[in-house]
């Protein structure tokens, strides 16, 4: 099924087509760049600007140096980096399910469907069911309770100790059918003759889809981390808000860089020190775009180009 | 193959077995929790929330609509429709452009935009706001739809330019031989093509401008002009102590969602992989 959207040819080599003549093209790309521009070119040129004035005057950096050394900030980009450190768990956990649900036949559809459910779940919904669940009083102490696992019942979302890692759990609940699905569909494109020979030479089920299948699809797994490593960093908004009502609590610990973003701008009526911890978001963002195509030794345009 | 591992390894399938059921339980108990509860009341929650309801209480389901539901899920419809619509059009003529014309600095200009995928929505916050203010616009949808479409356009360009640029070399010359004109070959050749990776693209847009919640909660702020997603979480407070009420209103949130996935799913699978299969 997934040869659906590949090439047909190996062809889409641009030269042969060197023969029309270029202006054409304008007249196709200009209106979805003229949107582009609009809107991504003018905000980032703008909250530059922004960021390095007060109240209308070039004050230089001061905003980012408030900003940098302002606790919460630090807090909250901590939280970002928690957060961060589950991706690896998250793409593990995406890989087993996927490898598994690839090796079953009967009821696959079913499972497919149960562990992608999540993902389609919009996160305010998401946040509110799991905001019911994680209650002191709620859904899973009640369950743990009436199993008789009660040294387990934690104050899940009102300790501050554990209230991120609650957040983390949720969004790994949401995020991982994405996962399955890309793999999966990698797995299913693959040619059947590598695993044919692995198996054949008596390899097992770990051996076989850690040596072959992992390599085989390194391209998914390194697309998938990147995902969600951005998401992890700067889409985390939602689910915050919806959990804790707005307020990154318990005391901060659940707020992240998007909500303290957002409190700056619209609740402490400081758009330039918003503005300032903006470009700390967007420069840590792309600083670990690049650093984890350096690590794979990939350029992105090769990873992103047909 | 897989026949030969099931009769050989018996313990190996009940534990394939064993861990997807548990993972379905996990995926699935929440969802359950959710529909179950909307149609219980809130006595019947607090008391067993895990236990089946004992009949269709739809109490629920009647305040979650009598609020402002219906205009919010109006709202969330019109932006969906027109942002994702634009999107798809804009975004398969620029594909178009890119994937039939060469020219220079085509290659940096569609990783320009591909680059711009990553962009953090909350950075884009501020200036616009501002600007939304300057032109009146704040609390009109308006400006919503045109904040998504430039947010859906960098993924839909790029995938559909890779779509466009698979298609064999050997129709479209047929067609300008023909006499076609570009638009013409377009039109007739190429969009009747692609309808798998446009119905791809047209959910998972779908899927991300009914879901998105921090452009809206900034833009949006009348309660007339609200989204459901953020007219649900403000719900959510406002009916704390209702529980019912609160799940009815999420199922309700959800089930277009549902509809719209089932419709999409055979495309939406396969056209999710476009993006990060490519490349090898």
């Amino acid at each position: 099924m997934t040869s659906l959207l590949r090439p047909k040819l190996s062809g889409g080599n641009s030269n042969r087509r060197s023969a029309l003549p270029s202006r054409e093209a304008l007249y196709w790309i200009a209106p979805a760049c003229a949107v582009i521009i609009f809107i991504f070119g003018y905000s980032i040129v703008n909250l530059i600007t922004q960021s390095l004035r007060y109240d209308g005057d070039w004050v230089g950096f001061e905003n980012f140096s408030i900003v940098i050394s302002d606790p919460l900030f630090l807090v909250a980009l901590r939280h970002n980096l928690f957060l961060l450190s589950a991706v690896p768990i998250l793409v593990l956990i995406a890989f087993i399910l996927a490898i598994t649900l690839f090796e079953t036949r009967r009821g696959m559809r079913f499972y497919r469907s149960a562990v992608f459910l999540p993902y389609i779940l919009p996160i305010p919904v998401v946040a509110v069911i799991f905001g019911q669940i994680y209650q002191l009083n709620g859904v899973l102490n009640t369950f743990l309770s009436s199993i008789g696992l009660d040294f387990l019942i934690q104050d899940w979302l009102g300790d501050p100790d554990i209230a991120l890692g609650t957040m983390g759990s949720v969004i790994i609940w949401k995020e991982v059918g994405f996962g399955v699905i890309l793999m999966l569909a990698h797995l299913i494109s693959l040619p059947t003759e590598t695993y044919e020979a692995a198996k054949l030479d008596g390899a097992g089920f770990w051996r076989t889809h850690f040596v072959i299948t992992r390599p085989a699809i390194k391209t998914t797994l390194i697309f998938y981390a990147v995902i969600e490593s951005i998401t992890m960093v700067s889409w985390v908004f939602n689910y915050v808000y919806v959990m804790s009502n707005g307020l990154g609590g318990p005391g901060n610990a659940t707020m992240v860089s998007e909500l303290y973003i957002y409190r700056m701008a619209f609740q402490n009526n400081a758009p330039e020190l918003a503005a300032a911890a903006s470009v700390f978001l967007f420069a840590i963002t792309l600083i670990l775009l690049v650093a984890f195509f350096k690590i794979q030794r990939r350029s992105i345009s090769k990873t992103f180009r047909s | 193959m897989k026949k030969n591992t099931a009769r050989k390894l018996p313990i190996a399938a009940t534990l394939r077995y064993t861990l997807l059921s548990f993972m379905a339980f996990m995926a699935l108990a929440p969802v359950y929790v959710m529909v179950s509860g909307s149609f219980k009341t809130q006595k019947q929650f607090l008391d067993s929330p895990l236990s089946p309801p004992s009949g269709f209480n739809l109490g629920g389901y009647k305040s979650a609509w009598s609020d402002s539901f219906p205009t919010w899920l109006l709202n969330s419809f019109l932006i969906v429709t027109f942002s994702v619509i634009l999107t798809l059009a804009l975004a398969s003529l620029a594909a178009w452009g890119f994937a039939r014309f060469p020219f220079k600095g085509k290659e940096s200009l569609l990783a320009i935009i591909v680059s711009l995928m990553v962009v953090p929505p909350v950075v884009l916050l501020i200036p616009l706001f501002k600007l939304g203010v300057t032109l009146s616009l704040i609390s009109t949808l308006q400006i919503v739809v045109f904040i998504y479409m430039a947010l859906m356009l960098p993924f839909s360009i790029y995938m559909l330019t890779n779509y466009f640029k698979s298609i064999p070399e050997s129709i479209i010359e047929s067609a300008s031989i023909d006499g076609a004109s570009t638009f013409q070959i377009f039109r007739i050749i190429v969009l009747p093509l692609s309808g798998a990776p446009i119905a791809t693209l047209a959910v998972v847009n779908l899927l991300w401008a009914w879901n998105e919640l921090l452009l809206a909660l900034v833009f949006l702020q009348s309660n007339e002009k609200k989204t459901l997603m953020v007219g649900l979480t403000g719900f959510q407070s406002r009916y704390s102590l209702d529980i019912p009420t609160v799940m009815a209103g999420m199922s309700l949130a959800t089930l277009p969602l549902v509809v719209a996935y089932l419709f999409g799913q055979r495309y939406f699978i396969s056209g999710l992989t476009a993006g990060s299969t490519k490349g090898e």
